[in-house]
């Protein structure tokens, strides 16, 4: 495997890297219907990715896809330039709040130790106590330690996405997948949830996060993929955010008003896949 | 009547130790895949399971071969078929279920009651026949239902996760699709070893209810299986003496002694119950 992401380099300064992931021309279906069409992008190591789109564009599909978690109809994805499948457990992937059963009988400690069990190996091996310390430590880093031995249902929403936080720090992954992070979740909760993107690019972690929030996407990432089941557009948010592509993307719901885009989205949830 | 007399009398008999040890594996053993069964929604699937039992033992009747081999596979085949039915979203799940259940409770009731010479009655297949069990049966039930129990242990991780977060399961490569299946197996197998005790109409009580009441009760998913195992037995145990000194079918006691529990847990589980949330309102 490789350890190049342990340099502090920023990613920006080095093109001659692989990219961490490579989407080849990837067809996904759902229902008989196209989902995804003729994907193609690069992401660098330690990106942080804003994937933009109106309902139904295929967020969630691809994210559902990059974990080989529905079959690609065409096209490959890639890994350390490797298929999928072909790798250690290196993705982790933080579930939108509607993907999650919250009255599961499970503690936060519960929920964060299972990002542990790819590092653990899968037959009859206990947690050992470099698990618990992993947790533990992940836990504190989102300040919810104190909360370890609660039922993860009586927790607040910020605090359920922390716990669902820790859990991806404790895997230890180097690409990150976050759908829909910032929606529904109070203020603090959504700048924890930034202030630790910004901590795994320091560690050269690459994260993809789907949104619905266009000032975020245009401020706090420093790529945009714009997405309506092809790609729209891809780059820094500068280069994505055009009126041109904007309309492409999302039609008669994008607005404009002295020269500032304005979507009309109520963003319900995105009824896509099971 | 004394207590230890109320106690000791049935188990002066041979076959009431017997049936006693089989209802107490039993009970125990559903009561705990039944956790799984429970928070995974599967209530309907594991009926539809347990009726499609019917079919199968008679058509291994029909061939010649062994009864609970057909049973098993029987078992399987609408535990698949579901899933081919529902799969993309063509139908939805309770819809196939729905579908198969009933077409497969007919079918059993269409080919048991055109073979004249069947020796099993309906009635034990449907509500158990639970002091007709032979010492075979007992060592059957349990070198099975020990493999079941040690399977969910030993897998307890990927069913945790595949049940609480299949897109995290498929990010950590646990193979989804084997461990559903693997857990459609164990339940099938479950179902027809209890077919004896509880009967096939009726098992799914008893995946279902020792499980819900655990889950009324605790908030870990370790203690919610072990919570659950002992009100299963001790359900069947109460059940099956009730059924001796009451005269009555002994699937039907064990199920009504859980769903009694049931409903005490329901009405006064603590923090959650309905009698508590009643006084809280009342209070403020």
């Amino acid at each position: 495997m490789d350890n190049s992401h342990e340099t502090q380099v920023p990613a920006a300064s080095l093109p001659e890297e692989p990219a961490r992931l490579e989407v080849e021309q990837v067809k996904v279906s759902y229902n008989g219907q196209l989902a995804l069409d003729d994907l193609t992008f690069q992401v660098a190591h330690g990106a942080r990715l804003a994937v933009v789109g109106p309902n139904a564009a295929g967020k969630t599909t691809l994210f559902k896809a990059l974990v080989g978690l529905l079959h690609l109809k065409e096209g490959r994805i890639l890994i350390h330039g490797q298929p999928l499948g072909h790798h250690q457990d290196c993705v982790a992937y933080v579930p939108q709040r509607e993907e999650v059963d919250w009255r599961f009988p499970v503690t936060v400690f519960d929920v964060v130790m299972m990002g542990r069990f790819g590092q653990q190996g899968w037959l009859l091996r206990r947690p050992g106590s470099s698990d618990r310390d992993a947790v533990m430590e992940s836990l504190d880093q989102l300040g919810i330690l104190d909360l370890a031995d609660r039922p993860i249902g009586e927790l607040s929403g910020g605090q359920q996405q922390r716990a669902f936080l820790a859990r991806a720090l404790a895997q230890e992954p180097h690409i990150l997948l976050m759908d829909e992070p910032f929606t529904g979740v109070d203020f603090t909760t959504q700048e924890t949830t930034l202030d630790l993107l910004e901590h795994l690019q320091s560690q050269q972690v690459t994260a993809m996060v789907s949104t619905h929030d266009l000032t975020l996407a245009s401020e706090r990432f420093d790529r945009v993929l714009l997405l309506n089941k092809r790609m729209v557009a891809y780059g820094t948010p500068q280069e994505v955010f055009t009126p041109q592509n904007l309309s492409r993307a999302f039609g008669s719901q994008v607005l404009f008003l002295d020269g500032v885009a304005v979507v009309d989205q109520c963003c319900p949830p995105e009824e896509e896949i099971e | 009547m004394d207590f230890l007399e109320f106690l000791l009398t049935p188990l002066s008999y041979a076959f009431i130790q017997r049936g006693l040890l089989a209802a107490l594996m039993v009970g125990v053993l559903c009561s705990v895949i039944g956790c799984y069964v429970v928070l995974r929604s599967m209530a309907f699937l594991g009926d539809a399971m347990a009726h499609a039992v019917l079919p199968g033992v008679a058509v291994a009747y029909l061939l010649g071969r062994n009864l609970t081999l057909g049973a098993l596979a029987a078992a399987l085949v609408v535990a698949l078929g579901v899933g081919l039915f529902s799969r993309r979203g063509m139908i939805k799940e309770d819809t196939a279920i729905g579908v198969l259940f009933a077409a497969a409770l007919s079918l059993g009731v269409v080919l048991i009651s055109s073979i004249r010479t069947y020796a099993v009655d309906l009635s034990h297949i449907l509500f158990g026949n639970v002091l007709g069990v032979s010492s075979l049966d007992l060592w059957l039930t349990a070198i099975i239902g020990g493999l079941i129990l040690v399977s969910l242990l030993v897998f307890y991780r990927q069913f945790l996760v595949i049940s609480f977060d299949p897109v995290m399961a498929a990010t950590l490569r646990i193979r989804v699709g084997l461990f559903n299946n693997l857990l459609l197996v164990l339940l099938a197998l479950t179902i027809v070893i209890s077919m004896q005790t509880v009967g096939v109409g009726l098992v799914a009580a008893m995946l279902v209810t020792p499980a819900a009441t655990a889950f009324l009760l605790v908030r870990r998913l370790p203690t919610m299986m072990l919570l659950s195992g002992l009100i299963g037995g001790f359900s069947s145990l109460v059940g099956l003496f009730a059924s001796y000194h009451l005269n009555v079918a002994s699937g039907a006691a064990i199920v009504l002694t859980t769903t009694l529990i049931f409903l005490v847990v329901f009405l006064f589980a603590p923090g959650r119950g309905l009698v508590w949330d009643l006084a809280r309102r009342y209070a403020t």
